[in-house]
């Protein structure tokens, strides 16, 4: 590339070349199986902690509430030594568990559900429990159902921000096979740098695509929802 | 908050001490993945960063108490003084630019206007763009010899500017570009919060005939307290916790004047293996964090107009 305003000529070299370069196809992969998991993991760890908090009283509810709200007052990065001491003696670097098992409980997550919750009028959780419904049948035969729009949201929400992780997976991952996308786009970036711009164009394209489409898609309910757990 | 009032226990109508066991086994139950992950990975590490900030450590853990040596190294060491001013000023750098570009920009895009959805979508694509993916973009825009910062400058007859390996400029190079990949959401967040404000109030003060100014003042601005105090308190917390960009773009340096908390905490556990220093900043990192949120609650309360 030699930083002419327009291009002379236009093919899709670089986009053949950038798969020869660096395994981007596994690293996509990667990244589509984490960003999948932690997206399933976080909805029912969520869920299931929303539908407590909305529908069941017992004792020391309040006090885990509080808990939920302290979680959001720690930057994460605070606490990444011991996070990645943990992973290691676990033997989870490399692998999906490592990337994915920690994120699984997001107190955000849980009150963006629970506002939803809410709004589901208490009567039809009395109606089954006089017709004898068991709670976690009514949890995912009634609540997950007429939830899947706040579950959607809170989905894309989890799937966007999976995918563009950063710093952990930089700690977690140091074999080819276990990278994932964004740590490639670093890899990419340092071997061609001085020698083809062009091609590292190529994968930054390759790798904004999904979650672009996938912003595009669902733009209007992240707006509504982010709106929604974030102030009431 | 309408939350204190739906936490309060209540009282179920059959008080059968069988029942209430079985209510509370089961309602732990549901939160129990919740409990398990938060203690393992918030909790535990936390009481463990602290624990560790009074060692000397590395990687492999704990071997030397040295009490408060840690801190005291670090509030003396200029590393570490460096890094403390590079993330003032990229904080201030960012979050007040950021939220008033993302205000513009959704003032802008809240009029009702044929083909204004493809302004709110561009203005919101940033936000699924990867910190890595737009670092690189930025990097090549700052190249010097090809990056079209040095185009402009040469073609209006300035000398080029290496922005990225100048100590004066790198920390503001990275500041612009964390602005743009920052913008994208706190846009998205008070677009929603506008969109949330009761058109009868725009109504009656166009009947009123008062001045657009006047209206923004008056209407939109109280109205939109809430969302514009929560993406404050969001971008605060957010700027303090960069890394991404500063990695790619700069690595910290040149001559440490982009070194900020979190990639400072970084160097030094994994890096330079002292995972005692590394976790004495991180408990700093925390205090500041909360501190700021404490803050900005006490002083938010007062201003901020809710419906």
């Amino acid at each position: 590339m030699s930083g002419q305003l327009l291009p002379s000529s236009l093919s899709l070299n670089n986009y053949l070349e950038v798969f020869q370069k660096v395994p981007l196809l596994t690293y996509l992969l990667n990244s589509f199986v984490t960003s999948a998991i932690v997206m399933i993991g976080q909805l029912l760890v969520s869920s299931l902690a929303a539908f407590a908090f909305v529908f069941m009283k017992f004792k020391g509810r309040d006090f885990v509430f509080f808990l939920f709200i302290s979680t959001m007052m720690i930057p994460w990065e605070a606490t990444m030594v011991p996070n990645f001491m943990t992973i290691q003696s676990l033997g989870w670097t490399n692998s999906y568990l490592g990337l994915t098992i920690p994120f699984f409980a997001l107190a955000f997550g849980t009150f963006l559900l629970r506002q939803h919750f809410k709004t589901i009028p208490q009567e039809l959780y009395e109606a089954s429990q006089v017709a004898g419904i068991s709670r976690l049948r009514f949890f995912w035969n009634v609540i997950l159902p007429v939830s899947r729009s706040s579950l959607i949201t809170l989905g894309i929400y989890s799937f966007l921000t999976n995918w563009n992780m950063y710093l952990w997976p930089l700690l977690v991952t140091n074999t080819e096979s276990a990278r994932t996308v964004q740590i490639g786009l670093k890899q990419l970036q340092t071997q061609e740098i001085a020698s083809d711009w062009g091609i590292v164009m190529a994968g930054v394209v390759i790798v904004i695509l999904p979650t672009l489409l996938l912003l595009f898609a669902g733009q209007k309910k992240l707006q509504k929802g982010l709106t929604q757990g974030a102030i009431k | 908050m309408n939350d204190a009032r739906d936490l309060q226990p209540v009282p179920s109508q059959k008080s059968l001490p069988k029942r209430n066991l079985f209510a509370f086994l089961e309602g732990w139950l549901y939160l129990l993945p919740s409990i398990i992950l938060f203690g393992v990975f918030v909790f535990y590490p936390m009481f463990r960063t602290i624990y560790l900030s009074f060692f000397l450590a590395d990687q492999m853990g704990p071997f030397e108490f040295v009490g408060l040596e840690n801190y005291q190294y670090i509030l003396s060491s200029d590393s570490f003084q460096s890094s403390v001013k590079a993330t003032i000023l990229f904080v201030l750098y960012t979050v007040p630019a950021g939220i008033l570009l993302a205000l513009f920009l959704a003032l802008l895009t809240n009029e009702k206007i044929k083909g204004i959805g493809i302004f709110r979508t561009l203005f919101s694509s940033t936000m699924g763009m990867s910190v890595a993916a737009s670092s690189v973009i930025w990097m090549f825009m700052y190249n010097p010899s090809i990056g079209v910062f040095s185009r402009i400058a040469e073609w209006l007859g300035f000398p080029a500017i290496q922005w990225l390996q100048d100590p004066d400029y790198a920390l503001l190079a990275v500041s612009l570009s964390t602005v743009w990949m920052n913008a994208g959401f706190a846009y998205l967040i008070i677009l929603g919060g506008l969109q949330n404000i009761d058109t009868h109030l725009y109504e009656n003060a166009k009947v009123a005939g008062v001045s657009y100014l006047y209206q923004l003042r008056r209407i939109t601005l109280p109205m939109l307290s809430p969302t514009l105090f929560f993406i404050v308190t969001v971008s605060f917390i957010n700027a303090f916790q960069t890394f991404g960009q500063i990695d790619i773009l700069t690595k910290g340096g040149p001559v440490e004047s982009t070194n900020v908390i979190v990639y400072s905490i970084y160097k030094d556990a994994f890096i330079n293996n002292d995972v005692g220093s590394a976790s004495a900043q991180a408990v700093i990192l925390f205090f500041c964090v909360l501190l700021l949120t404490a803050l900005q609650f006490k002083l938010g309360e007062r201003k901020v107009h809710y419906q």
